[in-house]
């Protein structure tokens, strides 16, 4: 394997402006199987530090307020449903917008603050309906493409989708792989595909759907993740939200440590966005702590950091409340998403 | 409320301290002073008391009597008291108390978390999610135990009264390991605490007051080493078990050779952690952290010397500085800390003085940049490179956060560099491939070996050492053969001290002679496969029936052990082969033996005056212990253990290397055989010195082992003075374990100087065994003495 001599240490860059960041991944000019052909990845060994690292970290009072706002800066707030309407496109872009109520977000001493989530994750044809609704407020709007969830449309026809949601107003492209490529071990034709839906996404951001829950093994999904990057995506994500595992530790560790091996070979910064079985304020915590932990801080942000998730608003909106007031709320007192 | 908006920014962790009120008001009412535990009665009398400090904070949270040879003497006296009930209650009986004892600790789990970090300055994430579930889990395996003695373990009777001595790096955790199997098997306690760490101990004594157990069964001594050196010096104590340093362990093993106590010890080490370079290396980044970053690298069994594979040694090393930046060190109390204090002011004083020897001698400190709190006693996680085998702090156990860092080339130098310690508590091995994993796992001189992970604790699996991490084991069946005696040994009767026979280098003045039937015989010592003349070039005189002189044997001297242990040394090969092969070997024994029947006999009747029918009743025994231990070779094997789910758990049955063994003089033949047998079928190397008197059946036997196949090395026979020959096999560092059948004084001896490598050791106290009894001189226990247990645990998925 050859590798660099000395290994850069990305540094933490704790400000975060922007949800985008402003620099984007290049990828490498051809795969480079040698990056991951020979990384091991053990599961036992996984799963063990996964479990221990939500048990070595706490937060609480303001800090667990303030880690949980955070949390709420960094969702893509989502709908991916059959029955989607422009309606609830726009009802969902509204509660994006506005997660807080005011009243809360001044419990929290954050009135000046402009609290939103990450962005808003739709199907391609709700495009429009999620731009027109975000209008001016500098919030996001992603699409999922390439024949989500399963991916396997004929490849022109998924670049095309991606070529339509651009056109239509998205910021970001939440492209699904062909699972097949990583089952048979075929990294070029992987690697190929990712390039071209990256050329296809032109300025808006790619993020990779690895869709983990199908390629099985942590061996897999590092090897995937590695050629993803390579290709160019600006993000690594776990999951659609339609496999029967989707978002856990374990894998999200092998995914971040694949980012940080990345970036010591190539000098490029790739996010991360967990998606999918998340549903509590307790796991966004989980996932924030696993971030600070394997990344740094730099990717506590929305820049570097996304949670793909809708529930989870609610309960964050609940924990919060009982912070500010000592009460313990009900979901009925926070606005519908 | 501005400050959630700087959080978001900083994303800090902010403080999340565990509430102590409960250990406080706790503290507080026994400000007057804890006591010890005896008879079942809180005794605080006493006029010296000592103090223990909260580690992290420097202040004192009660003070503590100490104990001395009186209270000792009445927790004996009340242990002793209670062991004839104790013992004979049916083990249902005792299992409900187990149980119960595992219940309470549960109900009052934050309660002990929280009082074993203040007292011992470890993390309380530790204590609550490591130290205190695994206490309970000891108590429930061994009330498990408890309710199947009888069946499990017919033939054995608890030893009887038991004293403890334990350390400060795992306070309830050692007492739990020493107490749930003693009490389970049926015998009563008195258990020292660290002085450092005395107080959950004294709140374990409060449950077994609350559980109900019966008063005397357990009982609690509070105290310094002069406690402990009471302890061991009081003549009621049937067994010894200890755990803590390989210093004291060696003190205590002189203490009580010749008392016929049982011993137990579980001491230091420098474990090999191993990383091959196909490891998952993130994966072995945090073994590190759960090796010697742990409990403030306060672990016996931690890895604490890293051996990287050269060709990703750079890369390791650069992912574990960086996984160093994220450790936090801090208020052990605070459930966001990796690191706490380490335990004293002493203890820190003396990982810094090695750490700065260590610097010295040009080895290169890494250490981890967070600031450490002003008060209290910490240490930055840290480990070393460009360290050699020779450097200080690559032998010496730190017993602190700092481990060593070397690479190596290929299996065989990371074998052989692992290896290269004194100590052998533990190994850890990283590689994604099962069969270099595994062979590394089996070459590696280590009581326990975690492949792919690490420090991995639990009451099924045996835990304890190799070389001079001690002997015996604690967790699992064998466990608890610790705290057992075999009724065959307990009903030995002493032995009618006959004289002890000197053998002499030159002629005595009277002599009588059988006169010269057949051309003259020289018999030798056998030395690696050769028959070799006695280094000194001396003989003395063999007599037989009736006193007249049958022969001459060689007269051996220390060279001569030091050549047959060196020659069994090289013949490690004979470990290694199938136990079907070993058992294809020892049935040619049998049956070359078979065919010189009539000579073997004869030499019997000759040696011993015994009559035809005796010596014919003695040949068969022999020959039937031939076959008995050819079985065996192949079947006596060792456990899978249910520990964790997606684990196996290899409870391997390994030979020692090799062994000393010194036959007695009684039943030449037949004992001779009876104990080199069970050595050479588990794949041991013996070095065994026959009888004294009737040395000419052993030196008979050589031609038999020379025409069987036995390799060279593998049966070594030495004749000459007993007691010497076998004080040179007991102070020999190469000999592993060693068997002494013979007088009290000779028993004394060898303990005694078993000390030097802390040898396990198998004496027989003066007592008689009739080696013609199948009961008495064959079977399982023979094997289990002839092995050590060594637990290799193998996590798996994909």
């Amino acid at each position: 394997m050859v590798l660099p001599e000395k290994h850069t240490i990305i540094k933490a860059v704790p400000e975060a402006e922007s949800q985008l960041h402003e620099v984007r991944n290049r990828g490498t000019a051809a795969l480079t199987p040698e990056w991951f052909e020979d990384v091991a990845v053990n599961l036992s060994a996984a799963e063990r530090r996964a479990a221990t690292l939500v048990t070595r970290r706490s937060v609480k009072k303001a800090w667990q307020a303030a880690w949980l706002v955070r949390a709420i800066t960094c969702i893509d707030l989502t709908t991916l449903a059959g029955e989607d309407t422009a309606g609830r496109v726009r009802r969902l872009c509204a509660k994006a917008k506005k997660p807080l109520s005011s009243e809360l977000q001044a419990a929290l001493g954050l009135e000046e603050e402009r609290i939103t989530t990450g962005a808003v994750c739709v199907y391609p044809t709700m495009v429009p309906h999620a731009v027109k609704a975000l209008e001016g407020s500098g919030i996001p709007v992603a699409s999922v493409a390439t024949g989500f969830p399963a991916g396997l449309t004929p490849l022109p026809q998924r670049l095309a989708e991606i070529r339509y949601a651009v056109d239509a107003g998205a910021d970001e492209i939440d492209i699904v792989i062909t699972r097949e490529h990583v089952l048979t071990q075929n990294w070029p034709a992987l690697y190929d595909e990712v390039r071209a839906m990256r050329e296809a996404c032109g300025p808006a951001h790619l993020k990779a759907i690895l869709a983990t829950g199908d390629i099985a093994t942590l061996r897999n999904v590092y090897r995937a993740s590695m050629v993803a990057m390579q290709a160019g995506a600006d993000f690594i994500k776990t999951s659609t939200g339609k496999e029967a595992v989707n978002a856990v530790l374990p894998v999200g560790l092998t995914m971040v440590r694949a980012i940080r091996d990345y970036g010591a070979l190539s000098g490029e910064i790739v996010g991360f966005k967990p998606a999918g079985g998340m549903r509590t304020a307790k796991d966004a915590l989980s996932w924030l702590i696993l971030m600070k932990e394997e990344l740094g801080t730099a990717w506590t942000m929305p820049d570097r950091f996304r949670l793909g998730a809708s529930t989870m608003l609610g309960d964050i909106e609940r924990q919060l409340e009982h912070y500010a007031t000592g009460r313990y709320s009900a979901s009925y007192r926070h606005a519908l998403a | 409320m501005e400050q959630i908006r700087d959080i978001m920014r900083t994303m800090e962790y902010g403080p999340a301290p565990e509430a102590n009120e409960e250990v406080s008001a706790w503290l507080k009412a026994r400000a007057a002073g804890i006591g010890h535990f005896i008879g079942g009665k809180f005794i605080a009398s006493g006029k010296e008391r000592f103090a223990t400090v909260n580690p992290a904070t420097e202040a004192e949270l009660a003070r503590v009597v100490q104990g001395s040879e009186a209270e000792v003497d009445a927790a004996v006296k009340a242990a002793r008291g209670a062991f004839a009930k104790w013992s004979k209650l049916p083990g249902h009986e005792r299992a409900r108390y187990l149980y119960a004892i595992a219940r309470h600790i549960q109900k009052r789990e934050r309660f002990f978390a929280v009082l074993e970090s203040m007292d011992n300055g470890k993390p309380i994430r530790e204590t609550r999610d490591i130290d205190i579930p695994l206490v309970a889990r000891h108590f429930y395996h061994h009330a498990g135990w408890a309710e199947m003695v009888e069946s499990e373990f017919e033939g054995f009777s608890p030893v009887g009264v038991c004293g403890q001595i334990i350390p400060w790096n795992f306070p309830l955790l050692m007492l739990a390991w020493k107490i749930a199997p003693a009490l389970a098997a049926g015998n009563t306690v008195v258990l020292k605490p660290a002085e450092q760490t005395p107080l959950t101990a004294t709140a374990f004594a409060e449950i077994c007051e609350e559980v109900g157990l019966p008063a005397g069964v357990v009982n609690i001594v509070h105290g310094d080493g002069r406690t402990g050196a009471a302890i061991c010096a009081h003549e009621d104590i049937d067994k010894i078990a200890f755990t803590g340093s390989t210093e004291v362990g060696r003190i205590i093993r002189e203490a009580i050779a010749g008392s016929g106590k049982k011993l137990s010890l579980e001491l230091g080490g420098k474990s090999p952690f191993i990383v091959f370079e196909d490891a998952d290396l993130d994966g072995a980044v945090e073994g590190v952290v759960d090796a010697i970053w742990f409990n403030q690298g306060e672990v016996c069994c931690a890895g604490s010397r890293i051996l990287v594979q050269e060709g990703v040694a750079e890369r390791f090393y650069d992912k574990l500085r960086r996984r160093m930046e994220t450790l936090r060190v801090g208020n052990p109390l605070d459930k966001g800390i990796d690191v706490g204090a380490v335990v004293s002011a002493e203890q820190l004083q003396r990982v810094s003085a090695l750490v700065k020897q260590g610097e010295e001698e040009g080895c290169t400190l890494w250490r981890a940049p967070g600031v450490l709190p002003e008060r209290g006693y910490f240490f930055s996680p840290s480990f070393f490179t460009e360290v050699d085998p020779a450097s200080t702090v690559c032998g010496v156990e730190i017993f602190g956060p700092v481990a060593v860092a070397m690479t190596f080339r290929t299996p065989e130098e990371a074998a052989e560099l692992a290896n290269n310690t004194r100590y052998g508590l533990a190994a850890s091995i990283w590689s994604e491939n099962i069969n270099l994993a595994l062979d590394a796992a089996a070459k590696v001189k280590a009581g326990v070996v975690w492949v792919n992970c690490t420090n991995m604790l639990d009451a099924g699996s045996g835990f304890g050492g190799y070389r001079e991490s001690g002997f015996g084991r604690e967790g699992a069946r064998e466990g608890l053969y610790e705290y057992f005696v075999s009724d065959v040994e307990k009903a030995l009767k002493p032995a009618k001290e006959a004289e002890i026979f000197i053998p002499r280098g030159a002629p005595e003045e009277e002599r009588r002679f059988a006169g010269l039937s057949r051309i003259d015989r020289t018999a030798k010592n056998y030395v690696g496969g050769k028959q070799s003349r006695p280094d000194g070039g001396y003989s003395y005189d063999v007599l037989g029936k009736g006193g007249a002189v049958i022969g001459q044997a060689p007269l051996g001297n220390r060279k001569d052990i030091r050549n047959a242990v060196e020659a069994a040394a090289k013949a490690g090969g004979w470990g290694g082969v199938t136990a079907h092969n070993r058992a294809q070997v020892l049935y040619y024994v049998g049956e070359n033996l078979d065919a010189r029947r009539e000579e073997f006999e004869a030499l019997l009747s000759e040696s011993t005056g015994q009559s035809a029918k005796a010596a014919s009743a003695e040949f068969d025994v022999a020959l039937r212990r031939i076959f008995y231990y050819a079985a065996q070779a192949d079947k006596y094997d060792g456990a899978v253990h249910a520990t964790k789910s997606r684990h196996v758990t290899l409870a391997m049955n390994e030979p020692w290397g090799v062994m000393g063994i010194v036959a007695p003089e009684e039943a030449p033949f037949a004992a001779f055989v009876s104990l080199v047998l069970p050595a050479i079928a588990m794949g041991n190397r013996v070095v065994a010195v026959s009888s004294t008197r009737h040395p000419l059946l052993a030196t008979n036997l050589y031609q038999i082992f020379d025409t069987s196949d036995v390799p060279g090395g593998v049966v070594n026979i030495v004749t000459g003075e007993k007691d010497v020959l076998a004080k040179t096999l007991a102070e020999h560092d190469e000999v592993a374990a060693m068997w002494y059948f013979g007088g009290k004084k000779g028993s004394a001896m060898v303990e005694r100087a078993s000390c030097g490598n802390l040898k396990a050791t198998w004496v027989s106290d003066g007592r008689a065994r009739d080696w013609l009894d199948d009961r008495q001189a064959r079977g399982r226990e023979f094997l289990r003495r002839a092995t050590q247990v060594k637990n290799i645990w193998v996590p798996y998925g994909e």
